[in-house]
């Protein structure tokens, strides 16, 4: 059931509508738990459309064993999507950072008031992000220290390979997640995958997780296949590798693999001079999980994250 | 006037981005000013430039009185401003939104960092800024409400408005804010303008940074008392909004008073050309801010009013 979560009018002869695919049992008996599953407030993020259409699609197959209500947001910043466009178009504004918002404010405010007081009352929420266009992540829930006895015990159910127990931007208050656990409802930020790009893999990953999720929750009775046990954060150091110089970044690594320190991580490298301005070490032994997909890189830039102590060095 | 590079940041295919300061008189770290964080701010970096010039005569005159240094870093994002956008051109990241930065972190983290090292320390820290609504004000300082905030401090500067804000989880990345937890008195002036020149708001911006400096014992100068701020609390503003979307016709311009039900704009059908919308006064007041684009969306925010204040 396709409804319009909130519709506001454009300028010329056009509204934004945001909508949700609502997903019922064949018998309702007023006694269902309830899953929302969010994607796309950042709109260079799409890897959870893919998610979102796999997980519509295996529900209704196999409605017979929907035993709770799921409702799929696609794409809370549909101006965004369309434009290729992070933030709000118009506002230049990070949706992200705009949560809980207000119903009497301007329509980023309004639009994420609205959001928000459609999720309240479920039992869980399922934030999807797809990191930016800069840098790739595995699969991985992230959450913050304050909630981490309610939340780890969902995180650790959906597949993902990786738990960061760790206050990044993505669960900073005034995100989705923040405003939501503030608010009574466990919610989780899944990030994977690149901006702009979809991972198929990654993808089916998640649906599997979710389906696990569901089923633990009780709102799915299928069968679900079995899944992979995280490495969760507190079990290591995570290590940030920055760039030292500017230029073009050329891995020497793949993305979720070990390294041993002093490993070459990559080069950064002049592309007028032939030379290169900075070759990167591993500081420490441990896994990628996150690594760097757009090759212009600043001084600054992040290259990638390394857990340490996981490796096999 | 000692120009330096504060911050120096190579680029992949652009020639190196120096940050500058210019300092002027020596002694105690008494005041500093900040431009444009912000790609978009070009008001911003002509006030700071006229301020440059102007502080460079009072110290050939020996105007700067003894003891006190004043630094002035008249841009601190050159990069944005020279290809026209607002935020870092790579990431879209916001220097303003990086305070207190991190010297080992992202790009923007270390540019906030290397500013932020160099102005902590003063009494005064004054920093052009610009709303994240894009409109116009009437000039006015503004201070957050960390506690900290000394509202008699900022009626000094002689400007229309002093306007106090509760400072929301994003406001504590900003340099006004951390300046603030450091013990500067932070203050953020703005003009009436942002992505284009107002000579009379810049001139006034400069000439209420010079009263300041002079009422406070840093320079000596010779310039008009200017206002008696009313001090406003930001929650006390009467938004007014939109009701629809379309082409906005504005009435109204910062600054006007105007009476309960006065027309202060319109919205007009933008295929048929007939006004769909009459936006009218819901009080008594004089207009703070107002929308300047040509489009409106509804429920944005088109006016600030101050309630039932006459001029």
């Amino acid at each position: 059931m396709i409804k319009d979560v909130i519709s506001v009018g454009l300028p010329v002869a056009e509204s934004m509508d945001i909508k949700k695919n609502r997903l019922l049992p064949l018998t309702l008996t007023g006694k269902e738990k309830r899953i929302c599953i969010v994607t796309g407030i950042h709109g260079d993020e799409l890897e959870g459309q893919f998610v979102c259409y796999e997980l519509i699609r295996k529900i209704n197959a196999n409605i017979q064993c929907l035993n709770g209500i799921v409702d799929v947001y696609p794409y809370v910043n549909p101006l965004g999507m369309e434009s290729i466009t992070r933030r709000i178009p118009t506002f230049d504004l990070d949706m992200n950072r705009n949560f809980p918002g207000n119903e009497e404010g301007d329509m980023a405010e309004c639009v994420a008031a609205t959001i928000i007081d459609d999720i309240l009352g479920c039992d869980l929420c399922i934030d999807l992000h797809a990191s930016n266009i800069f840098i790739r992540e595995i699969p991985q829930v992230r959450i913050s220290q304050d909630n981490l006895n309610t939340l780890l015990p969902y995180s650790k159910l959906l597949n993902v390979d990786f738990v960061w127990v760790n206050d990044s931007v993505t669960i900073l208050k005034s995100s989705l997640v923040h405003s939501l656990n503030s608010l009574g409802v466990p919610s989780l930020a899944v990030e994977m995958g690149v901006g702009m790009r979809l991972t198929k893999e990654y993808g089916m990953q998640l649906v599997d997780g979710l389906f696990n999720v569901m089923k633990e929750l009780g709102i799915w009775t299928g069968e679900v296949p079995p899944i992979r046990k995280p490495i969760v954060s507190t079990d290591g150091q995570v290590e940030m590798i920055h760039a030292e110089a500017s230029g073009i970044f050329v891995p020497a690594i793949s993305h979720w693999k070990g390294i041993c320190k002093g490993d070459c991580v990559g080069d950064i490298i002049d592309p007028l001079t032939g030379t290169v301005k900075e070759q990167i070490i591993a500081p420490c032994s441990g896994t990628v999980f996150t690594l760097r997909e757009y090759p212009v890189v600043y001084t600054g830039s992040l290259i990638a994250r390394i857990l340490g102590g996981t490796g096999l060095c | 006037m000692l120009k330096e590079t504060i911050y120096t940041l190579d680029a992949p295919f652009r020639a190196n981005m120096n940050i500058y300061g210019y300092t002027f008189g020596n002694g105690d770290k008494s005041a500093c000013v900040v431009g444009p964080t912000r790609g978009n701010e070009v008001q911003q970096l002509y006030v700071c430039s006229q301020l440059i010039k102007t502080l460079a005569q009072i110290e050939k005159n020996g105007h700067i009185l003894n003891n006190h240094e004043i630094l002035v870093i008249p841009c601190v994002n050159n990069f944005s401003v020279n290809v026209e956008k607002r935020f870092w051109a790579l990431d879209k990241t916001d220097i303003n939104r990086m305070f207190p930065g991190n010297p080992l972190g992202e790009t923007t983290e270390r540019i906030a960092n290397a500013v932020f090292e160099k102005t902590k320390g003063y009494n005064y820290g004054i920093q052009f800024a610009s709303f994240h609504t894009p409109g116009d004000f009437i000039p006015h300082v503004r201070m957050m409400e960390t506690g900290h905030q000394n509202t008699s401090l900022a009626n000094l500067f002689g400007l229309p408005y002093v306007l106090t804000r509760k400072p929301e989880p994003f406001d504590t990345t900003t340099l006004n804010y951390n300046w603030q937890m450091n013990e500067t008195n932070a203050f953020s002036v703005y003009t009436s303008a942002t992505d284009q020149i107002d000579e009379p708001s810049a001139r006034q911006a400069v000439s209420s940074i010079l009263r300041f400096l002079t009422r406070m014992g840093i320079i000596k100068y010779n310039c008009h008392n200017g206002f008696i701020a009313s001090v406003i609390e930001e929650e006390t503003l009467l938004p007014i909004r939109a009701d629809v979307s379309g082409i906005y016709r504005r009435l109204k311009n910062p600054g006007d008073e105007v009476q309960f039900g006065d027309t202060l704009a319109e919205v007009i059908d933008p295929l048929e050309g007939e006004v769909i919308s009459q936006i009218l006064a819901p009080s008594d007041g004089i207009i703070f801010f107002a929308h300047t684009k040509p489009l409106v969306i509804q429920n944005c925010v088109v006016y600030q009013l101050i309630k039932r204040l006459h001029e």
